[in-house]
């Protein structure tokens, strides 16, 4: 049985069209990761694991004499987000309405976005995922001030290439460290023009979910991988007579394969990062 | 040996393509069987002959669609297409244009109708990264 049980929703075909298209827009529009690291998948439900062809130190076996090992194994995370919309308001979409209100719609796929992508760049500890910027073996470098971006990209170019991490190289920005490239100028010259043309540096992209700075990253491949079993999709848990609760889902694991390819660049003065995975 | 339709040295097919020719040619043979005691069963002068043909005719449908639901619980691609297209509604050729825009605007069938269209498509997101 399709375990998002989209059959027994109370919703027109043209209903799950609008509320998928919206869903689907605010997704690719907010998920920075999946921009930058490797995807393997989509898997399916039935996926649970990721073999990482790794053992546990070997010990004492259940019978003495055959020592014995287990495999490590890098399990799925099931995320599941619900939110709630007037049946009415659906119905309306088999009428010809193209202006539903799919406000519940974008918030859960925000909030989703950011549940992925805070996984990836920051980890996960009850997932098991560690992250790309606690794995980093990078010292952080610190920007003091907005006209220090450029020198603190450049400087963080040198660290991957003194650690043997070639490029093409990304920086995923933070909400602030976007904005101030974005909006600060040196010499009436926006920043992000400066070092788009002056370093390396293939893509700037938005990551809302990084805090606290921007993470320089090789994106050459091999070093992140996201694994997905059931990739992003709307389900359905239960209606009554005026409402339907719905929710975003997902299945994936993240592997930081290469900890060397990418440095934390840390914006002195913004909120401290929060590590939330651990090497395990 | 089972068939003799083979195009290839046996040595060189899986124990998988070898089970899926086997499958596949089980299907033909039930299918042309239906075709011939249709035939029959039409041509037939004699009323209770022609009632035992067209019982053997709906058996022999049987079975293939029996060969059909193997062959489609082995091969995702036959899956994917006999959830498309059995069952649907409207114009064939309609339910193939409407599958081809869905796939070119990344939606998958998941984002048309109620099932998805593989394992775990979803809304059909997938990896973002521009390719190299």
């Amino acid at each position: 049985m399709d375990l998002l049980k989209r059959k027994h929703a109370p919703l027109t075909d043209e209903a799950w069209k609008q509320v998928d298209d919206e869903a689907r827009r605010v997704l690719k529009l907010n998920l920075a990761g999946r921009r930058l690291v490797d995807f393997s998948g989509p898997h399916g439900w039935k996926l649970g694991a990721v073999n990482t062809g790794r053992l546990t130190r070997s010990g004492e076996g259940p019978v003495a004499g055959v020592p014995s090992s287990v495999r490590v194994v890098q399990p799925l995370v099931e995320m599941r987000a619900p939110f709630t919309m007037k049946i009415a308001e659906l119905d309306d979409a088999a009428r010809g309405a193209d202006d539903l209100d799919l406000d519940p719609v974008i918030a859960v796929a925000e909030r989703v976005a950011r549940a992925e992508d805070t996984a990836i760049f920051h980890g996960y500890k009850a997932g098991q995922i560690e992250g790309i910027v606690g794995a980093s073996p990078h010292k952080p470098i610190d920007v003091t001030g907005i006209l220090e971006w450029p020198r603190a990209i450049v400087a963080g170019i040198e660290t991957l290439r003194a650690a043997g991490m070639n490029g093409p190289y990304a920086l995923a920005l933070g909400v602030q460290a976007f904005d101030e490239l974005d909006a600060d100028s040196e010499d009436g010259y926006p920043l992000r023009k400066r070092i788009e043309e002056s370093v390396p540096v293939a893509s700037l992209v938005w990551a809302p979910a990084v805090r606290g700075g921007a993470v320089l990253m090789s994106t050459r491949g091999g070093d992140y991988e996201l694994t997905v079993g059931q990739d992003l999709a709307v389900g359905y848990a239960v209606h009554d007579r005026t409402e339907v609760e719905l929710y975003l889902t997902e299945s994936f694991a993240f592997r930081v394969l290469e900890e060397k390819a990418a440095v934390f660049l840390r914006r002195a003065g913004a909120p401290a990062k929060k590590r939330a995975g651990g090497r395990s | 040996m089972s068939s003799e339709t083979y195009h290839e040295p046996l040595e060189l097919l899986s124990e998988e393509t070898r089970n899926m020719h086997r499958a596949i040619v089980s299907l033909k043979e039930e299918l042309e069987a239906v075709d011939w005691y249709q035939q029959r069963a039409e041509a037939c002068s004699d009323e209770e002959l022609r009632g035992v043909l067209v019982h053997n005719k709906n058996e022999e449908i049987e079975h293939a669609m029996m060969n059909l639901e193997w062959i489609r619980r082995h091969n995702e691609v036959f899956d994917a297409n006999i959830k498309t297209y059995i069952g649907s509604k409207g114009p064939i050729l309609a339910v193939e244009a409407a599958q081809t825009a869905s796939e070119s605007s990344g939606a998958g069938a998941a984002g048309e109708g109620k099932s998805a269209p593989g394992p775990g498509v979803g809304l059909g997101i997938g990896s973002l990264k521009e390719k190299k």
